[in-house]
């Protein structure tokens, strides 16, 4: 049955060649997926896209057969022959299922290594490799869950894509800040406030020393506060906190919408109105939008802010979903210039090693493949810009010394209720943040321990910073201490 | 609870970015800076304003870029004679990192009499 075909190669032999070359015969029926999608002496190419699979298969299904199966339901396969797949080279089309590891620690499923060629997929489209990759095949019968763990997207096809609008050292320039994280706020009560009253909020956290306030990612255009009147007020209070402050300021003004042409009126009035900044939800608000809004901030000057909501329904469970680091990269390819990340030591889930490597993969232009971060494969973003990583929730300046530690500089850190919880209010909250930053960015530059010394640190900036002290008083107590319930795989073992 | 001390008509309500948050750096502070600008191995760079325009992306260029300097103390002179200069002025440090093509820092050493 399996007359395999069509590609010559010089280390054939004739006779090989010869049989190689004959026209293959129409033959109905169901195959075993392994006969065609189980190639494990394939090497892959430097242009084939490459994905990691955790696979857990019902019993009794063996191992090459689910791999491959998963390689043929992401790509050409289908669960029968077809006489019209004599009509092209599948050969050359089809995904191929090049390797099996155990996943360390856990004997219900395994890791399985798929390459597509490049050809399967339209350049410059996200929307069109997930659907081919997460599509079907996650509801295949064969498997009682599939995650995909990570993606290798070869040089060849991060080119045909528009990536961040603007980029990290961009935004550094067009916003003047340099050497330091960039600070943020959520603004709250996330529902409910009237445009003027949130606009007084953002106002007071923004002359208080934050470098941006936030829309909440469910405030969109709702009876409360429709979406105008908040591009108007939030962008006096941005324009006033400039020329008390003298620096820059902005306010990510979500655009997210019902419809992609209603996010882009909301886009294009912001533009309009001065605004630096604008925000877009890429899960929830869609990939094709999502690039779209991106290019088009590209073309106008706007820098991109990304929130995730959702990210959690696909990321969170170890067996079943798509890992956050392909969330990630999707996003590096369709277009931000900030992506939350995850704090680490919030409120909200992330193990250190395994969000240290998906911030790298924001960041950098190069990241090597690095198991116990969880990086299955080299990563070449080539000229692409670099996204900021956000973190976000659940912090407050007692954190601050070890978010600059495993952040660095080129970071946005956000607090919420760490800011406009100060008993004094915003623009207090806001100072008590701006002056613990500073204090640890220079500690950590004259060589100090941010994470051994927080407390000196913070404590000797307070003393010339009545608002820090005050800040340092009102959270001493609250700590978040839950154990992560997606952890690495390698730190079952 | 205290009243916020901020306003358009109080000059010394305007910042200057990194570090204007703490009081002026002490000589010892300052010195501290250029030594983790030369370890990073940025190139140091001087520059100036008077503060009425500091807004603007485009500060003077005090003489080029010192490409290459590692003399902490040859550093902290020019900053000296920046500021002996244009004594109104703010003067600020940076150091340029040219893989990144950004300022790995940025500080304004001297401050103006702001306006």
């Amino acid at each position: 049955m399996s007359t395999h075909a069509v590609v010559t190669t010089p280390q054939l032999t004739f006779f090989e060649s010869l049989e190689n070359t004959m026209a293959k015969t129409y033959d109905a029926g169901v195959k075993e997926y392994r006969e065609t999608y189980w190639m494990p002496d394939y090497t892959p190419k430097e242009t084939d896209i490459l994905a990691c699979f955790k696979v857990t298969p019902q019993d009794g299904v063996p191992r090459e057969e689910v791999a491959a199966a998963v390689a043929a339901e992401s790509s050409t396969g289908t669960w029968t022959t077809v006489w019209t797949d004599l009509l092209t080279d599948l050969d050359y089309y089809k995904g191929r299922a090049y390797a099996i590891e155990d996943v360390p620690g856990d004997d219900t499923c395994f890791y399985a290594f798929v390459a597509y060629p490049i050809d399967l997929f339209e350049e410059g489209s996200v929307v069109n490799v997930m659907t081919s990759l997460v599509g079907n095949v996650f509801g295949f019968k064969a498997l009682r869950a599939l995650r995909l763990e990570d993606i290798r997207f070869p040089i060849a096809y991060v080119m045909t894509c528009n990536g961040p609008p603007q980029g990290i050292q961009m935004e550094r320039d067009i916003l003047n800040k340099y050497g330091r994280p960039l600070l943020g706020c959520t603004i709250k009560p996330k529902l409910g406030l009237s445009a003027k009253n949130y606009g007084r909020a953002c106002y007071e956290g923004l002359r208080g020393g934050l470098d941006f306030t936030k829309d909440d990612e469910n405030v969109n255009s709702q009876p409360f506060m429709r979406w105008r009147a908040r591009f108007d007020f939030v962008m006096e209070a941005i324009q006033k906190a400039e020329a008390e402050t003298g620096e820059r300021k902005g306010h990510y003004l979500n655009v997210t919408a019902p419809t992609s042409d209603e996010m882009m009126k909301r886009a294009e009035y912001a533009k309009e109105i001065g605004a630096p900044i604008i925000m877009h939800d890429y899960i929830t608000g869609g990939w094709s939008a999502n690039t779209q809004l991106a290019q088009w901030c590209q073309d106008n000057g706007m820098l991109l802010h990304i929130h995730r909501a959702m990210h959690a329904v696909l990321d969170r469970n170890p067996h079943h979903g798509i890992h956050f680091r392909v969330l990630t990269k999707i996003l590096r390819l369709s277009g931000g210039d900030h992506l939350h990340s995850g704090t680490v030591v919030g409120k909200l889930e992330g193990d250190r090693d395994a969000t240290l490597g998906w911030i790298d993969t924001m960041r950098d232009s190069y990241i090597k493949e690095d198991r116990s971060r969880g990086l299955f494969f080299d990563q070449d973003w080539g000229a692409m810009p670099g996204v900021f990583p956000v973190a976000s929730g659940g912090i407050h300046v007692w954190h601050m010394p070890a978010l600059v530690s495993i952040f660095g500089d080129d970071s946005v850190l956000q607090f919420g209720g760490g800011t406009l919880g100060h008993p004094w209010g915003n623009a207090a909250g806001a100072a008590a943040n701006r002056v613990a930053v500073e204090a640890c960015v220079e500690a950590r530059n004259m060589g100090r321990e941010l994470e051994k010394e927080g407390k000196e640190i913070l404590t000797a900036a307070a003393k010339h910073s009545p608002e820090l002290a005050a800040a340092m008083e009102t959270w001493k107590e609250i700590k978040f201490e839950f154990d992560t319930v997606d952890k690495l795989d390698v730190s079952h073992k | 609870m205290q009243d916020y001390q901020s306003s358009l008509s109080d000059p010394s309500s305007r910042k200057f970015e990194t570090f204007s948050y703490l009081p002026p750096f002490t000589p010892e502070q300052t010195r501290a800076q250029i030594e983790y600008i030369v370890s990073k191995g940025w190139n140091p760079g001087i520059e100036h304003t008077e503060p009425e325009n500091a807004g603007g992306h485009y500060w003077y260029m005090w003489k080029l870029p010192m490409f290459g300097e590692t003399d902490v103390d040859a550093i902290l002179k020019e900053v000296e004679a920046c500021h002996a200069a244009h004594p109104k002025n703010h003067v600020r440090l940076l150091g340029f990192d040219n893989f990144s093509q950004s300022a790995g820092a940025a500080m304004v050493i001297y401050r103006g009499d702001t306006v």
